[in-house]
């Protein structure tokens, strides 16, 4: 690592993190009587790089950029350290002239501030330049800046009477200028990696080969470090976000399909884990990536055909499937071999879970879209009618009915023979499950559409408006907490975290006990279904269209899956599968470890709804009006 | 619970809570005085602490922090804790600067955000959730490091604890681990050393790992270089557990398995850290050594 930080000086400027000490230079000041400060253009660690103009060119304007090293470090020791390594970049750009090497004009030190007067790049760096840009940087552009790269490597490879090895290739370190030609900066870091020091020592990381760790890096580390940053710019990986020499891992058609094949094995030689398997020279380089330039004609560009999903086109037939007179959009129960599904045609269905033979149905007054659940031989679900229904499970008979205030589209949840019910009236409902009176219900402020969940001794549910609360069986309330916007998503618990999403497009992970929110993940949009978890997965759809899968110790995405609509009804896990529905009509089937596509069944309507699995058959129903049994 | 819910819900008669209960002077007091830490009311953590420079060594390196206490929150006593081992980069620029400001700005940066506030005349949780405040004490770390000391680095493993669950920051290659009532341990970091890295890809066995003349190579450390990225996570806390944060002159010199035996056979933290730290420099002690062992309640 440089032991002077002027590999930050490309940084964007935060202006709250500058300490006061580091006071920078007001713009109109004047430094050594030549150079006014116009405005700062970057910020490190050791101070501030400024624009400003050269005075002794009175009738032009000659721009200049100045580079301000604050030396406030107090240990005499690390003082005089900080000012040699400081000289050393000022003499070694001395004896440098290159196209795309900076100039130096002049260095010079004043009190605790040291000062570098270069050669005013007018441009922007590659890192900027990528977290600028939404898509993929155009490849022909990344191997025209490859190959001036090699250009300038190779200048400094060849230098006499000692070669230069640059030893920090990334990014960061590479301008555009304004006629879209590469310029190196950051010359401060001619490194002495103190490799016989014992204890704990630092190496480098991310563009940098195995053997700088070993205080070995020839011009071989700059070639690799060239490739390193190529492959950044391709795939928009940041590798200082890896483990280190972990490119083989990341091949570039994995996030970039674009790419052609002769620049990605350019790439990977000069990734080589053993130097002597990358290219010799920065000039072989350079010829090999001329060379496929020509042949693929990517300075023309070519486009390059996606390649086809193997399960399009193979149809998926269902074992059965059943039509009612309206659309589906809640979830099917299961129960000692009976499918119970609500509809939009207001009935309750029950059909025989390996046949789909009809067996009864019961009526209600209006749509349910609720997961019924079924309890002691009793069928229990919510209704828009505004009633909770409870019929027998072998006869759809009334056994007894509560009435709410408003429609209910919460599933029902039991707790210690208690039925617990949101609905839009506001009010979470505790019912007797056997004389179907009112233990209590609770004033929440607003309706809930979600699920309750019971865990230990504690009832957890969110709002419309955004609260969730956690609450005892006396519907005292333990602690609320508050999302900026309505939680229609159903809590989970798991190993004391209770996780749930937000129509503020956040996933929530609180602990259980205290509401104490331990990580939230942002998803780009609202979220309205309830997340499952396997193992240290946890998964949930988005209005984004996407499918999530993020690392629940974490909270880092592991994969997205992208649909073509709207992910409003909730995933499932089924052995080694994750079962997601999407509006785009498809129920989806993915490896959940990976994300990848196993199949995939279309229906002709939106869904909306959860799949079930059991016995191997997976259940879904469609706003198409039916509801489909799959082989999982 | 069960009884609890059929009293309010006026099913059942209320069952007497005690009805297990034993005399306090048979269960609560062991032979030698001792309390029973799991019969201890609040349930709370229990911690200590070992460190010494090692046998070969002239300059501690290392550096600890450890914070226990009892929150009281909506009248429930909420454990927490905060424990931080850094161990600060020999041969490069004083490691043992970065260490301590590593140690210093993390711990008052978590205080000032997380526990304070839980203090205040009006106690209040924070905005930001755990892993957040987490992720920017290790940046407070970072930048501190990078502003007082420019080329020094240093690991940082923390832990926070918080009623049943812990946020774990890491960066380097000291370790937490978490060890259950049977002694199953589990390594909850991840080392980011060059030979860990190795070792993962295949290119050299745990035992050559063991043995590697760059074992002490790390390829993250506070201080050192941009974007910086520390590892977080949370988990649940196992029950009657242990976790233990040390450093590489621990771990690295003690076999696990003996590491185990120490604290599961220690009838307190205090005297397992001695034996561990003991049992570090019998061994020769190579390297600076640092311990922060926790008991968790039940």
């Amino acid at each position: 690592m440089p032991d002077i930080e002027t590999h930050k000086i490309t940084q964007k400027i935060d202006p709250k993190t500058v300490p006061a000490a580091t006071d920078q230079l007001n713009s109109g000041t004047t430094l050594a009587n030549r150079y006014l400060i116009q405005n700062v253009i970057g910020v490190g660690g050791m101070g501030a790089v400024y624009r400003a103009r050269d005075l002794h060119f009175p009738n032009v304007v000659k721009l200049v950029a100045v580079k301000e090293m604050i030396n406030q470090v107090r240990d005499e020791l690390v003082r005089s350290t900080i000012v040699r390594n400081f000289e050393r970049e000022a003499n070694l750009l001395a004896t440098l002239d290159h196209p795309a090497i900076p100039r130096i004009y002049d260095y010079f030190t004043h009190n605790d501030r040291s000062y570098l007067i270069l050669e005013f790049i007018n441009g922007k760096d590659l890192e900027a330049v990528l977290n600028e840009s939404n898509t993929f940087l155009p490849e022909e552009r990344v191997v025209q800046w490859g190959i001036e790269l090699c250009d300038v490597l190779s200048y400094l490879h060849n230098h006499q009477p000692e070669p230069i090895i640059f030893r920090d290739m990334k990014p960061s370190n590479v301008m555009i200028n304004q006629h879209g030609h590469v310029v190196l900066i950051d010359f401060g870091i001619a490194k002495h990696f103190q490799g016989t020091q014992r204890g704990t020592m630092i190496g480098t990381e991310g563009y940098s080969p195995p053997e700088q760790y070993r205080g070995e890096a020839g011009h071989l580390a700059d070639i690799y470090a060239l490739g390193a940053t190529m492959h950044h710019l391709l795939t928009h990986r940041d590798p200082r976000l890896e483990p280190p020499f972990s490119f083989a891992e990341r091949p570039i058609r994995d996030t970039n399909t674009a790419v052609s094949q002769e620049t990605i094995a350019i790439i990977e030689r000069s990734l080589q884990y053993e130097p002597g398997d990358r290219y010799k020279t920065a000039e072989e380089m350079k010829d090999v990536l001329l060379h496929a330039a020509r042949d693929t004609g990517i300075l023309t560009k070519i486009a390059l055909t996606k390649a086809v999903s193997r399960v399009e086109g193979e149809a998926i037939k269902p074992v059965w499937e059943f039509s009612c007179e309206d659309e589906i959009r809640g979830t099917p129960t299961y129960d000692d071999g009976i499918i119970y599904i609500g509809s939009y045609d207001n009935n309750l269905y029950a059909l025989n879970a390996a046949t789909g033979e009809f067996l009864w149905k019961y009526p209600t007054e209006e749509g349910i879209v609720s997961k019924p659940l079924v309890y002691e031989n009793n069928v229990f679900f919510g209704s828009e009618d505004k009633r909770l229904h409870v019929i027998t499970a072998r006869f759809g008979r009334l056994n007894w009915m509560y009435y709410a205030d408003g429609p209910i589209r919460s599933s029902p949840q039991i707790a210690e023979g208690h039925i617990l019910i949101g609905s839009d009236d506001a009010h979470l409902h505790a019912v007797n499950t056997i004389s179907g009176r009112r233990a209590w219900r609770a004033d929440v402020g607003a309706m809930i559409r979600s699920t309750p969940a019971v865990h230990t001794d504690l009832i957890y549910v969110g709002t419309e408006n955004g609260d969730f609360y956690c609450m005892d069986f006396r519907s005292t309330i333990k602690w609320r907490f508050k999302a900026k916007r309505a939680i229609t998503s159903s809590p989970i618990i798991h190993q004391g975290v209770v996780y749930f999403g937000s129509v503020d497009s956040t996933l929530y992970a609180l602990d259980s006990r205290t509401g104490w929110v331990i990580w939230r993940y942002r998803l780009s949009k609202p979220t309205i279904t309830t997340p499952c978890i396997t193992g240290d997965y946890i998964f949930t759809g988005s209005i984004d269209g996407l499918i999530h899968c993020v690392d629940l110790r974490s909270a880092k995405e592991v994969w997205t899956f992208n649909t073509e609509n709207q992910v409003t009804g909730s995933p499932i896990i089924y052995k080694d599968s994750i079962y997601c529905g999407s509006v785009d009509g498809n129920l989806y089937c993915l490896e959940y470890r990976t994300g990848r596509l196993r199949w995939k069944f279309g229906t002709q309507g939106a869904i909306t709804g959860n799949p079930i699995a059991v016995d191997d058959l997976v259940y879904i129903g469609s706003t198409d009006h039916r509801l489909y049994a799959l082989l999982a | 619970m069960k009884g609890f819910f059929q009293k309010i819900l006026g099913q059942d008669k209320p069952t007497r809570q005690e009805d297990n209960s034993k005399p306090a002077d048979q269960d609560f007091i062991d032979t030698m005085g001792v309390i029973h830490y799991s019969e201890l009311q609040p349930a709370q953590l229990l911690a200590s602490c070992g460190q010494s420079v090692g046998m070969q060594r002239e300059h501690n390196e290392d550096a600890l922090f450890s914070l226990t206490t009892t929150l009281t929150s909506d009248h429930t006593n909420l454990p927490f804790g905060l424990y931080i081992v850094a161990d600060g980069m020999g041969g490069h620029q004083h490691g043992e600067i970065a260490s301590g400001i590593a140690i210093r700005s993390m711990a008052s940066y978590i205080v000032s955000r997380l526990m304070l506030p839980m203090l205040s005349a009006n106690p209040h949780t924070p905005e930001e959730s755990l892993q957040e405040i987490m992720q920017a004490g290790v940046q407070e770390a970072h930048k501190a490091i990078t502003n007082q000391v420019p080329g020094g680095g240093t690991t940082l493993t923390a832990a926070l604890i918080l009623g049943e669950q812990m946020i774990l920051a890491h960066v380097g290659d000291s370790r937490a681990y978490a060890i259950d009532l049977d002694g199953n341990a589990q390594i909850l970091t991840r080392d980011h050393s060059l030979v860990k890295r190795l070792e993962e890809l295949g290119q050299i066995s745990h035992e050559e790992a063991a043995n590697h003349p760059q074992r002490n190579v790390l390829y993250r450390a506070l201080g050192q270089g941009e974007p910086f990225d520390p590892d977080i996570k949370n988990m649940q806390l196992p029950e009657n557990g242990h976790i233990l944060l040390c450093s590489d002159g621990l771990w690295g010199v003690v076999e696990e398995d003996e590491l185990i035996q120490m604290i599961l056979n220690s009838p307190t933290p205090d005297q397992a850290c001695k034996s561990m730290v003991d049992a570090a420099n019998a061994a020769g002690g190579p390297d600076n050594i640092t311990a922060v062992l926790i008991r968790l309640p039940g």
